[in-house]
């Protein structure tokens, strides 16, 4: 299953590092990443494949949220479905 | 291929401007429930709805978690339960909501809607006892909502029933006095009440309606405020055309999360209802709609044709996006629950005929008002058929909740906490409609041609 994983935050070294860890500590195939940085402002959005991942989608919102607060980031995982449903007809 | 400005935007409406699914109603027919003793009849109704909507709060967070949309509410419509009850051998049928109440609790919904009666043309012995039974049923149960609806455009008005209404909303707020009247915001006096209303208080799932159905109700008042940020000074067309978009947007978002509902519950989808639904949070309301439209507060003149461009447009933003639109979709103006209509009312700039006025073109009615605890029942009757005679007219939903607050005047505020908000006290004409209402009968229905 495809996802989206967006990442907000003030801007430091090593948060696209450590998201990319953990997301391959799961299994889940990074297949795309845009990412801007404005006014110290850290945007990242990342497509995703969820198929290997043992954890479901849900388990997955949660893990990346906690590891979001820990380091001061809004991190989030979603199902792709959604931007498609609001944004594509 | 998404792109980032696309994705980011939906991430914002999610987290600064309030974009939710405001419910996921499951709509429950309880026909099969009737039963000469109430006792069983009672057992029946739990039993049933413990059982279609054993799944319904988990399946809600699932969907609000893996698609990262947050789902406020999860509720249940039961078929109006006077049809229910009538076959049951009793005087009251308090048991009956008691019985909605507990099974709502164990299945962990926020709201039961449907100890409802339909008496548009006239009131069955079931009728009667189900509209005497209201102040008690509302008052002992928690979550159980009522609505009673006293007449239609086909029908006209029940003006018994009006007067009965009145007299039932004042018992209803002296037995809840300690909450400032807090019953009367589980009633709804409709006309023309839809079947498929996931919104509560006036929800219940019509005889019309198949055995179990998913209806979702989306909100968005904040996105649409801030759509129309981005075109300040621009005319009309402009800001017509930057609601359809948004709400097009919103709808296309309730349509998937009612989709996914339905099939991971195995239940037939519904409707969405695309209904603007404010909250007392700041930037989640429908009154700084019509002040961003160039109004200096929400009461101005224009308030009106502001509220009709914005209920025309979000109907027809929405209706493309859905395979099937239903409920009340449009614009909600509840007073006690939208922090701009409250700082309106407050300030004296939104009076009652004023909302009165915007009802006409809104979609549901007079909503969440408080009045005076002194207010004479038949002054809440005839702000009931006013109210009924603006709906049946006009082909349209119309709904009234009103709360005489006990021991409260014209100045004071009623605080109902949670997204019900705290309404100020809003002054009611002191000449008398008694005689008025006193005489009964029924309004008859009007005519639908020679319209002028």
């Amino acid at each position: 299953m495809k996802a989206i994983v967006t990442v907000i935050g003030k801007d430091r070294v090593g948060i696209t590092a450590a998201v990319c860890s953990l997301l391959a500590q799961h299994n889940i195939n990074i297949l795309d990443i845009t990412q801007t940085v404005l006014q110290d402002f850290f945007t990242m959005v990342m497509l995703v494949d969820t198929t290997a991942c043992a954890e479901s989608i849900g388990t997955m919102a949660d893990i990346l949220e906690q590891a979001g607060k820990e380091q001061e980031l809004s991190i989030r995982i979603q199902r792709e479905d959604i931007f498609h449903a609001m944004h594509r007809i | 291929m998404l792109n980032q400005h696309e994705i980011m935007q939906t991430i914002q409406m999610i987290d600064q401007q309030h974009l939710d699914v405001r419910t996921i109603t499951m709509g429950i027919s309880l026909l099969s429930c009737a039963h000469s003793s109430v006792e069983t009849a009672c057992t029946k109704i739990y039993d049933k709805i413990t059982r279609y909507a054993e799944r319904l709060v988990q399946t809600g967070e699932e969907i609000e978690k893996e698609f990262g949309i947050p789902i406020v509410n999860k509720r249940i419509s039961v078929t109006p339960i006077a049809l229910v009850a009538a076959a049951a051998e009793t005087d009251s049928y308090v048991p009956f909501a008691q019985a909605l109440d507990r099974a709502a609790k164990t299945t962990g919904v926020n709201f039961i809607g449907g100890f409802s009666a339909l008496v548009q043309k006239g009131m069955t012995d079931a009728d009667r006892i189900l509209i005497r039974s209201i102040p008690e049923a509302l008052s002992s149960t928690d979550i159980v909502c009522g609505s009673v609806n006293v007449g239609s455009t086909k029908a006209g008005i029940d003006m018994d029933a009006v007067a009965l209404m009145g007299r039932t909303i004042k018992d209803l707020a002296a037995r809840t006095a300690e909450q400032g009247g807090f019953g009367c915001a589980k009633l709804v006096v409709f006309c023309n009440a839809v079947e498929d209303n996931p919104f509560m208080a006036g929800a219940f799932h019509g005889v019309g309606e198949a055995e179990c159905v998913i209806n979702v109700g989306v909100s968005g008042p904040g996105v649409v405020y801030h759509a129309l940020q981005d075109v300040k000074g621009k005319p009309f067309d402009v800001v017509a055309e930057t609601i359809k978009k948004t709400a097009f947007r919103i709808t296309r978002m309730g349509q998937l999360v009612a989709q996914e509902a339905s099939r991971r519950l195995d239940t037939p989808f519904g409707i969405v209802d695309l209904s603007l639904a404010p909250t007392p949070a700041i930037g989640d309301s429908v009154a700084r709609i019509l002040e961003e439209m160039g109004l200096e507060v929400c009461g101005a003149h224009g308030t009106t044709a502001a509220l009709a461009l914005l209920n025309d447009a979000v109907k027809k933003g929405g209706v493309m996006a859905s395979s099937s639109v239903g409920g009340l979709s449009g614009a909600f103006i509840p007073v006690s629950e939208d922090e701009g209509m409250i700082a309106a009312a407050r300030s004296g700039a939104l009076t009652l005929d004023k909302l009165e006025a915007m009802t006409c073109v809104c979609s549901v009615g007079l909503d969440m008002i408080a009045v005076p605890g002194d207010t004479p029942a038949e002054t809440i009757s005839a702000i009931l058929a006013d109210e009924a005679a603006i709906g049946m007219v006009n082909s349209k939903t119309t709904a009234v909740r009103i709360i005489p607050a006990p021991g409260r005047a014209v100045g004071d505020t009623v605080e109902f906490g949670g997204l019900l908000g705290s309404a100020p006290v809003q002054p009611v004409h002191p000449f008398s409609s008694l005689d008025f209402i006193r005489r009964g009968g029924r309004i008859p229905a009007p005519m639908q041609s020679l319209k002028n």
